[in-house]
């Protein structure tokens, strides 16, 4: 079997040795041409060592995206237009240097990178265009950085190399909250480095005073020790603690603790004490304490937003959503402009594959239109003159010329953003268990330390402050505080190697709250893209194999850009000739060569058109798609293509099932084919034909009688639900703008990590607990102590820190992956 | 013991030139990528250096 798997994308090669090509003197095999004609440019350009040094096969196989390479060539010039380049493109002048020519900076986005070897191979293979002085490809943003001489390299040659590699190039144009996020992200590593320096120095300091205090130490080497570890300390309160004075601060005007007023309080209380205590020469100094203290709550939060930023990151933009150039068609001729100049009353040139720009009505043509994304209807629509055109959808078969009606903000994609707005101010917040501990413990050891500061004024004035002291900083709440951020990074890390990325923290104790989950159909519970269920013969007459005949469809259909077309998997088999695409109906063309049936014209497609000598209808009458094929005499075999469900969707919901979750469909399709699905995954509560006005409507109709939501959804017609629901999932082959609203996403593409998600969701909160009742149970160790006045700050620092170890080896058991995987 | 008199503010000096060098690392957006330098110096150019 492993031998005939193709050498490039390593899917199975149907026809043996047909596409094989000689790489370092072997044959290998490939298994279709568009896979071949990527090797060959890659070997062409010298670079085969990418097949030596690949860890992961194509993320996007050639042929899934085979297009009428014209169309793209034809698409891709439109980058050469300045109204297009404007946002993400930049002009350097350079006149200082001897060359004297304008370099240019472009950043595009590259879709398809599975490892570090597509890095290598897409740098190396632009560095060797003439004029292209650098390439750096990043390969945790998937964001490539291309800089050439102007005027000698066209952009879109660029893009065209990069497609020939078998990638695909977006242009990317950095946002404001891209640019909020790179900022934030250097900020908190700025405070984390300032933190751990000052911490290292700050104990290195802090040996001999210890050792001083229990064998004696000369005052003055004291107070020059205690001097430096103030001037360490002050840069960490200062600089690196100020994330937590503002979000207490936050905390306070809007009366909700969290864990920052305890972590601010013991913060200030200790540093100025033992400031107070550095000049007066005091008894005790806590600088090592509010060092390591910051260091560790800081290093928490900085993995925790590493973790949030990633997922966003390797995402393109919204931007990206709504395409930024279209063809304008006026008197004048056609010319490009940029959609931000489209007006109302425009005339547009829609060619197959572009994204429709603008909403309005088909002036003329015909054409099918994929509005999945948006409607959640896994079929294109056919659209004819006077019909109604969605901006963001795909134009798919033919051309078709468009009258703009509405643009900017009244257009249905911002309306959908608007709807999302609105929900995600009323989303509903996950009780964090940790914080409703956090102001409940803040307000008894506030109690507890003003008991403790009045009776010691009684017995011995003298002692009262520091006594106090020793109780706060003893019941500091670093064990606390950290109990809940290790706990989530360490169950985060985990979850990403298995496919479930985490981006916003309340995501693992939501999972275990969860009364209810909503999946959308198309694309959630389904593929979301049709395939082969069943072929059967026409007639008794027939004398064609099933296999024969998939051959013959599968060769007509690579030439179809229908959706359609993708589920005959496998291109050119056989020799053909006048090939014709009939918008709406379907494929019809010569082939060659084939034994016993010499020269024969095809066709496949829709019954009447396959066939129209007669009035056929399909075999068995249901929702499923039914595609003729048919010859001049006779008809040949149908075919039956729907959309498949998704690997372990059935264990999943029988699982989610079990666990007492209650499980609906919100689908916006309204074929029965939603009924079929919910059949087969035994879901009783079903709801189709829903906009998302509606899907929303549904949800929070759910949350206002007290139910937990979380939905699992991939289309943009999801994103208002998605924003409302408690815990929101993605689809990893969900669009951006669902994945930047989701709170979590699938990327492996199986409904069964929702499954792992929240067993290892359910086990970290049972660690967050164990973590929070162990500081609980120290602090209560400890406060006697202190209060009886036993405890010296070394014995305070170390009792610190070995609680923090105890809690950060907890969470860490964290890490280990999930082994009882459902069976699928 | 005097010594650390001299010591210490020393110490003090070359941790401020450390972090003022990890600054400007940051700043000049060399950590922005964790991941692609550490696959990067994996794939050597054996085939060319033979040309």
């Amino acid at each position: 079997m492993s031998q005939n798997l193709c050498f490039h994308c390593g899917e199975i090669a149907l026809e043996g040795n047909r596409w094989n090509l000689e790489i370092d003197g072997e044959a290998q095999i490939m298994c279709c041409p568009a896979c071949k004609a990527v090797a060959e440019t890659i070997i062409g350009s010298g670079l085969k060592d990418y097949y030596r040094h690949r860890t992961a096969l194509p993320e996007i196989s050639p042929q899934q995206k085979r297009s009428a390479n014209d169309d793209v060539r034809e698409e891709l010039k439109l980058y050469d237009e300045p109204a297009i380049q404007q946002s993400f493109v930049q002009h350097f002048d350079n006149s200082q240097s001897e060359s004297q020519q304008t370099e240019v900076e472009a950043i595009l986005v590259i879709s398809g990178i599975s490892c570090a070897a597509c890095a290598w191979l897409i740098e190396h293979r632009l560095n060797q265009l003439e004029h292209v002085i650098s390439v750096n490809l990043n390969l945790t943003s998937h964001r490539l950085m291309i800089r050439w001489l102007e005027g000698e390299i066209n952009l879109s040659q660029i893009f065209e190399e990069i497609h020939q590699l078998g990638y695909q190039a977006h242009p990317f144009s950095a946002t404001e909250a891209e640019e909020q996020r790179i900022k934030e992200s250097k900020t908190a590593f700025r405070r984390l480095a300032v933190a751990g320096f000052a911490t290292m120095q700050v104990m290195m300091l802090s040996v001999p005073l210890y050792v001083g205090a229990m064998q004696g130490i000369l005052a003055q080497y004291e107070v020059f020790l205690r001097a430096a570890s103030m001037l360490f300390a002050t840069f960490v309160v200062m600089y690196s603690a100020r994330p937590f004075f503002s979000a207490a601060l936050r905390d306070l005007r809007t009366q909700h603790l969290t864990m920052d007023v305890p972590v601010s309080i013991a913060i200030l209380l200790a540093y100025f004490a033992s400031v107070w205590s550095t000049v007066n020469q005091g008894p005790e100094i806590y600088f090592d304490s509010v060092c390591m203290f910051t260091f560790f709550l800081l290093t928490g939060r900085f993995f925790e937003m590493r973790a949030r930023h990633r997922m966003t990151q390797a995402g393109n933009n919204l931007l990206d959503l709504m395409p930024s150039a279209a063809i304008k068609s006026g008197p004048d001729g056609d010319i490009v402009i940029s959609s931000s100049d489209i007006q109302v009353g425009d005339l547009l040139i829609i060619k197959p594959g572009q994204q429709i720009p603008a909403d309005g009505i088909v002036e003329s043509g015909k054409s099918a239109v994929d509005e999945a994304a948006l409607t959640g209807e896994y079929l294109p629509i056919d659209k004819s003159q006077g019909d109604l055109l969605i901006g963001g959808t795909y134009n798919i078969e033919s051309q078709l010329m468009m009258r703009v009606t509405t643009t900017g903000a009244d257009a249905e994609l911002n309306t959908i953003m608007r709807l999302m707005d609105r929900a995600q101010q009323e989303k509903p917040a996950i009780a964090i268990f940790a914080d409703k501990v956090a102001s409940r413990f803040v307000a008894a050891v506030l109690i507890i330390a003003s008991i403790i500061a009045i009776s010691w004024w009684f017995i011995d004035p003298s002692q009262a402050f520091w006594i106090t002291l020793a109780v706060l900083v003893v019941t500091c709440p670093c064990a606390l505080s950290l109990a809940t951020p290790t706990a989530l990074t360490a169950a985060t890390a985990s979850l990403r190697e298995q496919g479930f990325l985490i981006s916003k923290g309340h995501v693992l104790e939501g999972l275990t709250q969860i009364d209810r989950i909503v999946f959308d159909k198309t694309g959630t519970l389904t593929r979301g893209e049709l395939s082969l269920e069943q072929s059967l013969p026409a007639s008794n007459e027939v004398t064609l194999t099933a296999q024969q005949a998939l051959k013959i469809a599968a060769t007509l259909e690579q030439y179809s850009n229908h959706p359609i077309a993708r589920a005959f998997n496998y291109a050119g088999h056989f020799d053909t000739d006048n090939i014709e695409q009939v918008t709406g109906q379907g494929v019809e063309g010569q082939l060659l060569n084939i034994e016993g049936h010499e020269d024969t014209s095809y066709r496949i497609g829709r019954a009447d058109f396959a066939f129209p000598q007669q009035n056929l209808s399909p075999p068995i009458d249901d929702d499923r798609q039914w595609l003729l094929l048919a010859n001049n005499n006779q008809p040949l075999y149908w075919f039956a293509l729907s959309d498949t469900l998704r690997q372990g969707a059935g264990a999943t919901i029988a699982q989610l099932k079990n666990w007492d979750i209650k499980v609906s469909i919100l689908t916006g399709d309204p074929s029965s084919q939603v009924e079929a699905v919910a059949t087969a995954l035994k879901i009783d509560d079903v709801h189709k034909g829903l906009s998302p006005v509606q899907k929303l409507e549904l949800a929070s109709a759910w949350q206002q009688l007290g139910e937990r939501l979380m939905m699992v959804g991939d289309g943009i017609n999801d994103v208002p639900t998605l924003a409302r629901a408690d815990v929101a999932i993605a689809i990893g082959q969900a669009s951006d703008l669902t994945k930047t609203n989701a709170d979590a996403v699938i990327t492996n593409n199986s409904l069964t990590t929702l499954l792992q998600a929240i067993r290892k969701g359910k086990k970290s909160t049972r660690i967050i607990r164990q973590n929070i009742y162990w500081a609980l149970l120290y602090n209560l160790l400890a406060l006697p102590l202190a209060a009886t006045g036993f405890i010296p700050p070394w014995a305070a620092a170390i009792g610190m820190s070995l609680s923090s170890l105890i809690v950060v080896g907890n969470a860490l058991r964290l890490l280990s992956s999930d082994k009882q995987l459902v069976s699928l | 013991m005097d010594i650390i008199y001299i010591l210490i503010p020393l110490s003090i000096l070359l941790i401020g030139v450390a972090v003022s060098v990890l600054f400007w690392a940051i700043k000049s957006g060399q950590f922005d990528d964790m991941d692609s330098p550490a696959h990067k110096i994996l794939f050597d150019d054996d085939d060319q250096l033979k040309k």
